[in-house]
């Protein structure tokens, strides 16, 4: 018995030794679900495939699109066709060729798959048609504005055709990113190994990447200060004074893309007709009783930048005449007055977390002081959805992750038949202005297209915003050109240890 | 005795089939719909409807239910719906983990429990009596999760003795495996230890108040030969089949532990589930469980007639 | 309360020798003052708290202990002290209710079960067999979400979860009650089932179920606590021990008392009730001497 565990011991120091020197370890705060980009759904999945899957198209922190898989392309004169340019000579880890066959059957796959989530993603495409080897036509049924950047995330991810016709392709996924899948074990860890085919290998250098999902914020920051890990994902707003006091980490936070606020049910039901959901200047008045600074100070220690719209800051869309967002208690009372309430009484329904539990008891107190008596009802998240789109709620406190095309933060949410729009607010100008503005390429002119809808929301409010969505990053000193991303992935080309 | 087994055995099964009935109602009472939870923030009417067929969620629930048994019947516990892992494969992959810490928690509360409870159980009335009684009711009373993160606060975050959480296979690296398994341990053999501590006491003070215990100190035998010879050899054998019945427990006892030192086994699995909906990991798991605790049950009543041959006749 | 309950099904002509055994347990008396502490506690909360146990006040974050914040305050300014204070009730109420509805829905199932045996038992044994072949935790969990987070639910959660131990309980005493003389007495008389139950196997059934339901209190006050701890409890703002102990593992570091003084508080009333509830084994047990 003694010297098998002796022997399994020296073994296990020898892997330990071997393996820490370039080995990255990543703390999530939890397990991903399906390895497969079609069909996958959590936040930290795409982080992971950002290390396992290339794209057709990559963002910078700016959010600019640029080459990833696809070297150029181009939208044809009458805004249907888009034709991109393949970067050759890419392998999958399979050994097998990337070319636009294989990026023909990736996009196809994610239209038809029956349960592919990227399915309204990739709505407006018609056809994908191999030009050559290297070129590859998208055709879509109407213009749209929102492709490119779709093709930026899943839906533009490419996978080998070949590892595709297995049936288990999800648990040994195989694509053509930086690194490759080596195991899962699920809520334990999934390991990555350098990818040496690499088209951008040079730029890579590290031989192992171990994703490990700690759902304890506190625990996770443990291991880190332990060293037994190197970066971790989404700190505890409490943590960032004990983090920036600490010599041994960097604290790398990033405004994010996606937004935290209230959804209002305004015509979901019989729970819409309420004086909160009938009347605007009841919403009017709940968003200037709350104090979205308190919340960033209290909860979010200065990491919760209040929002008032639902583009992010580094957006260009984003507009600085709809960023008011003071607090005015008496203006507020005055609109109650005015609706002919006295004291509204709703429910606001929020998933279980501590940071959101405690920004609806903040809000909770603060709505009080102007005339509103809120209710709240912590449910589990599983069961907040199916309550939402059934119509059983008041309020809900939602939070949405963030697309880098405007569209993905503002259509579905909205529109009268949007696929997010769980308090169903319809309002044909609206649909009329975002419709267009998602069929048009000119910024310039889909910005305005964007303010015009935002005017209206902006005064009917069938959401309130909050605070802008951090990616609050810690990594250990010794790793050396990490750069935080609004998408809130991790991209490790050029970071590495200090020698 | 094969006729007592026999017919323990076949008792088990009506249990067995009425457990399964029971974690599948469970389930099926849970809020939320696991399709909407599975799909996230995509929520595309059409793909809804698709996994709501593949995985025959609109059936009625009588169907569903003998589809499922059906399955496991067969040996197919079905496939996890948020990772597309088979259930099996996952069970069997975190079983060992559970049990490991179940071990150790068994032994640090074997170690601990046996000679407190000799001890009390000697010193009868006396301080240290007392003081074991004491310290053992506190530990049947400290709250697991707060223990855990006590444990955490100082011993890795302030101390940095130890590893805050997370799980190493002993294959990889023995030592580190046990050192991370040491705190959850701990934390989980508290309780046990305290429970140990109290049979093992009252099993020593029945054995030392009986005749021959009597006999053999009026003989004047010494009193460490008697204690250790004559009265613990008898007082274990309560508190073997009692530690078999304790281990269920321990395994249930897992579940928060496991969530507070995020090691990857049982019972962060199916509490992980059922938060997820993901319906066919908590039956399975839930099932293997209970059936688990079944056997273990048969076996400590079998045992316990085994070293009690008297009772072989009262049953 | 619970105190009272005891006198009241002691046998009546042993009722003094037991409460000198009692009152001879130094454990037993520590445990039964810790009990009524908290329970005067619980009693007069408003009066105790020093502050508004609800209202945020963002003047004061996570403020160490102090002369005005004696146990410091919370993540939100609360006054930690007061809400361990009113949070006392919501504790100690989970713990009772809990136990009280496993008690009324198990003692009554185990008499069934144990007095008329066939096949009511068969059925019975086997689906308590079942129950408790679910891990507890698990089994209050599903049924937690099941009824949805609130502290009423997770208490019918609890109660429901720990019935099963007295189904098998009183089932076990009813069978060793039904063989003694004067049952089969009552039987051959042909006094009826109820009254029989009601009078003579009721009485000798309660002493160990009080017993159990003394212990299971303090298995109850933790299993609120594990559910607030995941979420599936006493709900905000109001405050148990359990959700403050929740809240508070994500500042560990920086505000360690908002974890120290809820778990010790819960430490020290589960103890209360363990040590209570030894005592009153030992005083009722014919062979301690």
């Amino acid at each position: 018995m003694r010297p098998i565990f002796m022997a399994a011991a020296a073994a296990g120091l020898l892997i330990g030794t071997a393996a820490s020197a370039q080995t990255l370890r990543i703390g999530l705060q939890e397990d991903p679900d399906v390895l497969d980009p079609h069909r996958a759904r959590t936040f930290v999945g795409r982080i992971v495939f950002t290390s396992l899957c290339d794209k057709l198209v990559e963002i910078t922190p700016e959010l600019k699109f640029v080459p990833q898989l696809a070297t150029e392309w181009q939208w044809s004169g009458d805004n249907k066709t888009l034709t991109m340019k393949l970067r050759p000579g890419v392998k999958f880890h399979d050994g097998e060729t990337m070319n636009a066959a294989a990026v023909k059957v990736n996009l196809d796959r994610a239209r038809t798959l029956p349960d592919s989530l990227r399915k309204s993603e990739l709505g407006s495409v018609e056809s994908v048609d191999v030009v050559d080897d290297n070129t590859i036509a998208i055709k879509v049924s109407r213009p749209d504005a929102t492709l490119v950047s779709q093709l930026s995330d899943r839906a533009g991810m490419i996978m080998s055709p070949k590892a595709l016709a297995a049936p288990d392709f999800a648990q040994k996924p195989v694509c053509s990113g930086p690194y490759q899948f080596v195991e899962r074990v699920q809520n334990d860890r999934i390991i990555l190994d350098r990818f040496k085919d690499y088209w951008d290998a040079k730029n890579y250098n590290f031989d192992r990447l171990v994703f490990t999902p700690i759902p304890d914020t506190t625990v996770r920051l443990a291991n880190l200060k332990a060293g037994n890990l190197d970066i971790l994902e989404r700190l505890a707003p409490s943590d960032v004074a004990d983090v920036k006091a600490d010599p041994k980490l960097v604290f790398a936070p990033v405004s994010g893309i996606g937004y935290q606020g209230l959804t209002i049910n305004t015509s979901n039901g019989e729970r819409a007709k309420g004086p909160l959901g009938r009347d605007k200047r009841v919403r009017q008045a709940l968003q200037l009783a709350i104090d979205r600074d308190v919340i960033n100070e209290v909860v979010g220690q200065g990491i919760f930048p209040p929002a008032t719209q639902p583009f992010p800051l580094a957006s260009a869309f984003n507009d600085k005449k709809f960023a008011e967002s003071k607090r005015d208690v008496a203006k507020a009372k005055a609109l109650l007055k005015e609706a002919g309430v006295d004291r509204v009484k709703f429910e606001l329904s929020f998933g279980n977390s501590t940071t959101t539990q405690q920004i609806a008891e903040i809000m909770q107190a603060m709505a009080a002081e102007a005339g509103f008596d809120i209710s709240l009802r912590p449910t589990e998240f599983a069961a907040l959805q199916k309550e939402a789109q059934a119509g059983n709620f008041d309020v809900n406190a939602i939070g949405w992750s963030g697309r880098v095309d405007p569209d993905g933060n503002i259509h579905q949410f909205v529109t009268c038949k949007g696929g997010l729009n769980d308090g169903r607010y319809c309002n044909a100008e609206v649909d009329r202005l975002l419709n267009e503005a998602r069929s048009i390429n000119d910024d310039e002119k889909r910005k305005a297209l964007y303010d015009s809808a935002q005017a209206i929301l902006q005064d009917e409010l069938p959401i309130i915003y909050s605070y802008y969505q951090p990616w609050p990053f810690v990594v250990a000193k010794k790793v050396e050109g990490f750069k935080a991303y609004p998408d809130g992935m991790i991209r490790l080309k050029g970071v590495k240890f200090a020698s | 005795m094969l006729r007592f087994i026999a017919r323990r055995i076949l008792i088990a099964i009506p249990t067995i089939i009425i457990v399964s009935v029971l974690v599948f109602t469970l389930q099926q009472l849970l809020p939320g719909d696991p399709v909407l939870t599975m799909a996230g923030e995509e929520r595309d009417p059409q793909v809804l409807a698709f996994l709501r067929e593949k995985y025959r969620l609109d059936d009625p629930i009588p169907l569903q239910y003998f589809a499922w048994i059906g399955q496991v019947l067969q040996g197919n516990l079905g496939i996890s719906l948020r990772t597309d892992i088979p259930v099996l494969t996952l069970i069997l992959g975190k079983l060992p983990v559970t049990l490991e810490l179940a071990i150790f928690a068994m032994i640090i509360a074997l170690a601990i429990g046996i000679p407190a409870g000799v001890i009390s159980a000697v010193r009868k009335g006396t301080a240290v009596d007392y003081a074991a009684n004491v310290v053992a009711l506190s530990g049947l009373s400290i709250p697991n999760f707060w223990l855990g993160i006590l444990l955490i606060m100082l011993v890795s975050v302030r101390w940095q003795l130890l590893p805050a959480s997370g799980f190493v296979p002993p294959s990889e690296d023995l030592w580190l495996n046990i050192k991370t398994m040491i705190m959850p341990a701990f934390v989980l053999g508290t309780g046990l230890a305290a429970s140990l501590m109290r049979h093992t006491r009252s099993a020593m003070l029945g054995v030392l108040r009986s005749d021959y215990i009597r006999t053999a100190r009026a003989k004047g035998l010494l009193s460490r030969v008697i204690i250790l010879k004559h009265a613990l050899r008898n007082a274990l054998i309560p508190i073997i089949t009692l530690s078999t019945l304790l281990f269920g427990e321990l395994l249930a006892g897992a579940v928060l532990t496991e969530q507070i030192f995020t090691i990857p086994g049982f019972g962060k699995l199916v509490v992980d589930a059922v938060f997820n909906r993901d319906y066919a990991v908590v039956q399975g798991v839930v099932l293997c469980t209970a059936v688990g605790f079944i056997v273990m049950n048969l076996l400590a009543d079998v045992l316990y007639v085994l070293v009690n041959p008297r009772l072989r006749h009262a049953q | 309360m619970t105190l009272a309950i005891a006198e009241d099904v002691a046998l009546p002509k042993k009722r003094g020798r037991i409460l000198s055994k009692f009152l001879r347990n130094r454990g037993a008396i520590f445990g039964a003052a810790l009990v009524l502490f908290f329970v005067l506690v619980a009693i007069a909360a408003p009066l105790l708290a020093t502050h508004d146990p609800i209202k945020p006040s963002f003047a004061a974050i996570r403020k160490a202990p102090s002369a005005l914040y004696w146990f410091g305050t919370d993540e939100l300014g609360r006054d930690v002290f007061s809400r361990m204070v009113i949070g006392a009730r919501a504790s100690l109420l989970a713990g009772v209710v809990s136990v009280a509805i496993a008690v009324l829905l198990g003692v009554p199932f185990g008499l069934i079960s144990g007095y008329f045996g066939g096949w009511t038992d068969a059925v019975i044994s086997r689906s308590t067999e079942a129950m408790l072949a679910i891990p507890f935790l698990i089994f209050a969990i599903a049924l937690a979400a099941f009824l949805g987070p609130s502290l009423t639910n997770a208490m019918i959660a609890i109660g429901l979860s720990a019935m099963p131990i007295f189904v098998r309980l009183t089932r076990g005493q009813v069978l060793t009650i039904k063989a003694e003389d004067y049952v089969e007495g009552a039987r051959a008389i042909g006094l009826p089932n109820f009254w029989i139950i009601l009078r003579y196997i009721l009485p000798n059934v309660l002493p160990p179920i009080l017993v159990q339901a003394t212990l299971t209190v303090a298995t109850a006050i933790i299993a609120e606590a594990s559910l607030s701890f995941l979420g599936l409890g006493q709900q905000p703002p109001n405050p148990s021990w359990g959700s403050m102990l929740n809240t508070a593992k994500n500042f560990m570091t920086q505000a360690p008392w908002m974890s120290i003084f809820p778990g010790s508080a819960i430490f020290l009333i589960v103890l209360g009730f363990n040590l209570f509830g030894d005592g009153l084994r030992d005083a009722l047990d014919p062979r301690e001497n």
